[in-house]
């Protein structure tokens, strides 16, 4: 099932000459009404016309989030305010958020891939969609309403929060589609169970779950306990918020709905093309946004880009799960290594959320990975002989899953220092 | 059957006093201890007056503690007793896992605390060995 079959399945040569085309049209575009980027593709000594085909979109600078911050707040806008129609923030740790705008045009555009995304996982305009994703700044709520309207669905625009009253209207209105984070599907599976909801008095049948980096582990938990399809949609708000990316029934791979987003991989070292199958940072440019295009964005998130057919029928590339962030990646003796990853391995022997630390440190020129792992009550054996066990266990989890060879120490709960509630995960103490 | 509590504690300095601070803080008496320890870590085994509430004690104070089921047995406190009596567990076919002596005695006779294998029926077959084996009441109480 599509919603727009002649651009989802568009044959890949018709597909990237319009990829070529709107690539052309939105650098001239910017180059024209966007000081920052006259000034960054003159500084790079380019000019109108170097883009003949397709692969020269590497001849363009990079756009990173500080440069939106540097540009607060329309600085990188490429209409006047009175083309904008909405805009939204997205949250900074640090210093000034970032925000965007869309034109009328933007906003259907927008409808128009969330309404594929929708499509993506199953529904249709017979379908109920309660919308769990916040509405306001964030981009999550509005794209995610926008595009279940657009397919004639019914929105519930719920918001997030406010758990007992969204279990009252799931059941009350029959629900069959939930729109939420991944962490709150958890949250309301929980709920459900406590309540003492039979499932099958649910008509929950899929749900669309992003804005934050989730496992095939949660994605298992979520489908078991709310018996639903569990579709992984992926966006950003600087590119333009969620319906970037997303599943198809196949669950292998999120399709980019390239008509609108160039994808690409880099190393996040050097800032050298990738190829496809080839592990790096995701890059995009938007080539059909008009208040806020955005040229080869970084994301920071982790992926691998796949060119492979796709039974589903869609011609769109597909990115995978996101696999982490670049600002968390370690390079330890050449080897790119992601904190996820190692969560992940740790995930495989215990059944909780590990407490873990990882602690680098370079002794002569070899450097030395130690990981420092929590003892939970599920890990805990009052003998040596089991902890030890448990150690070599870990080490040969890390090492047949990474390729590294690491110190495992075992530490007592709660001795990891933890900042806002988060774990800190890495020290580097190599001076290099 | 004896409930004895075992924590994981970090082999640094000052974590065994931390331990036996809370303990006694909370006002809980420790009967027998051991500490078995690699060079990172180590499993303190406890005997203590009154085992649960030492194991809510502990997980209240971020500890992590589980409970097993351990034997007190009594020896002859000469030399070659307590010989006898693992050379009597071996010929019944008990396999000890880790065993420690009792701070204090009953009377004249030392206070050995077993954790053997399969604990499921070991207490009589000791019995029927003619090794006496202390109810849980007598242990928590010395
Ligand atoms: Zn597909």
């Amino acid at each position: 099932m599509y919603w727009n079959k002649p651009y989802e399945c568009m044959p890949r040569e018709q597909l990237q000459t319009l990829q070529l085309k709107r690539l052309q049209k939105i650098v001239e575009k910017v180059f024209h009404n966007v000081p920052f980027y006259r000034q960054k593709l003159q500084e790079v000594g380019f000019e109108l016309g170097d883009i003949k085909t397709l692969a020269d979109i590497k001849k363009l600078p990079f756009t990173t989030k500080q440069d939106l911050r540097d540009n607060y707040p329309f600085g990188m806008f490429s209409l006047p305010m009175s083309e904008i129609v909405r805009v939204h923030v997205s949250s900074g740790t640090t210093g000034k958020p970032t925000v965007v705008g869309y034109t009328r045009g933007d906003i259907n555009n927008w409808s128009e891939v969330m309404a594929r995304t929708l499509t993506c996982g199953g529904a249709t305009k017979n379908s109920i969609v309660q919308v769990a994703f916040g509405y306001g700044l964030f981009t999550g709520g509005l794209g995610a309403h926008y595009g279940a309207e657009k397919i004639g669905a019914s929105v519930i625009p719920i918001s997030g929060g406010n758990t007992k009253r969204q279990l009252m209207l799931m059941e009350d209105f029959g629900t069959t589609v939930l729109a939420c984070t991944p962490s709150y599907a958890i949250y309301l599976a929980e709920a459900v169970e406590e309540a003492g909801i039979d499932l099958s008095k649910l008509k929950l049948k899929h749900g669309i779950f992003g804005a934050e980096p989730w496992s095939e582990r949660m994605r298992m938990e979520i489908e078991k306990r709310l018996g639903i399809k569990a579709i992984d949609i992926y966006g950003l708000s600087e590119v333009i918020g969620p319906g970037v990316a997303s599943e198809c029934q196949e669950q292998n791979g999120l399709h980019v709905f390239e008509d609108h987003f160039i994808p690409e991989i880099i190393d996040p070292q050097t800032g050298d093309p990738m190829p496809c199958g080839e592990k790096g940072e995701l890059v995009f440019t938007t080539i059909t946004k008009e208040g806020i295009p955005v040229i080869r964005y970084r994301t920071r998130d982790i992926s691998i880009l796949n060119d492979e057919e796709c039974p589903c029928g869609r011609t769109h590339i597909r990115m995978h799960k996101v696999m982490g962030r670049t600002d968390d990646m370690l390079i330890i003796r050449g080897v790119n290594v992601f904190p996820s990853q190692i969560e992940s391995a740790l995930l495989e022997i215990g059944d909780t959320q590990p407490h873990y630390l990882l602690i680098v440190d370079r002794k002569g020129s070899m450097d030395e990975l130690e990981i420092q792992v929590e003892v939970s009550r599920e890990m805990f054996s009052d003998k040596v002989k089991g902890l030890e066990g448990l150690e070599a266990k870990i080490k040969h989890q890390i090492e047949s899953q990474l390729g590294l060879t690491a110190k495992i120490k075992l530490v007592e709960p709660h001795s990891i220092p933890r900042s806002e509630g988060k774990a800190v995960r890495v020290i580097d103490k190599r001076k290099i | 059957m004896i409930k004895q509590i075992s924590l994981f504690l970090e082999n640094k300095k000052g974590r065994l006093a931390h331990v036996c601070r809370v303990l006694g803080d909370a006002g809980i008496n420790i009967r027998a201890l051991s500490l078995a320890d690699t060079a990172d870590f180590g499993v303190l085994r406890l005997i203590v007056d009154d085992p649960a509430r030492t194991n809510s004690v502990l997980s209240e104070n971020g500890f992590v503690a589980s409970i097993t089921d351990v034997m007190a047995i009594q020896v002859p406190d000469v030399p070659g007793g307590l010989a006898a009596a693992l050379e009597k567990m071996d010929k019944a076919g008990l396999d000890v896992e880790y065993m420690y002596a009792f701070i204090g005695t009953a009377s004249q006779d030392a206070l050995v605390i077993i954790r053997v294998d399969s604990i499921e029926g070991a207490v009589e077959i000791m019995e029927g060995c003619g090794i006496n084996v202390l109810k849980e009441e007598q242990v928590y109480s010395l």
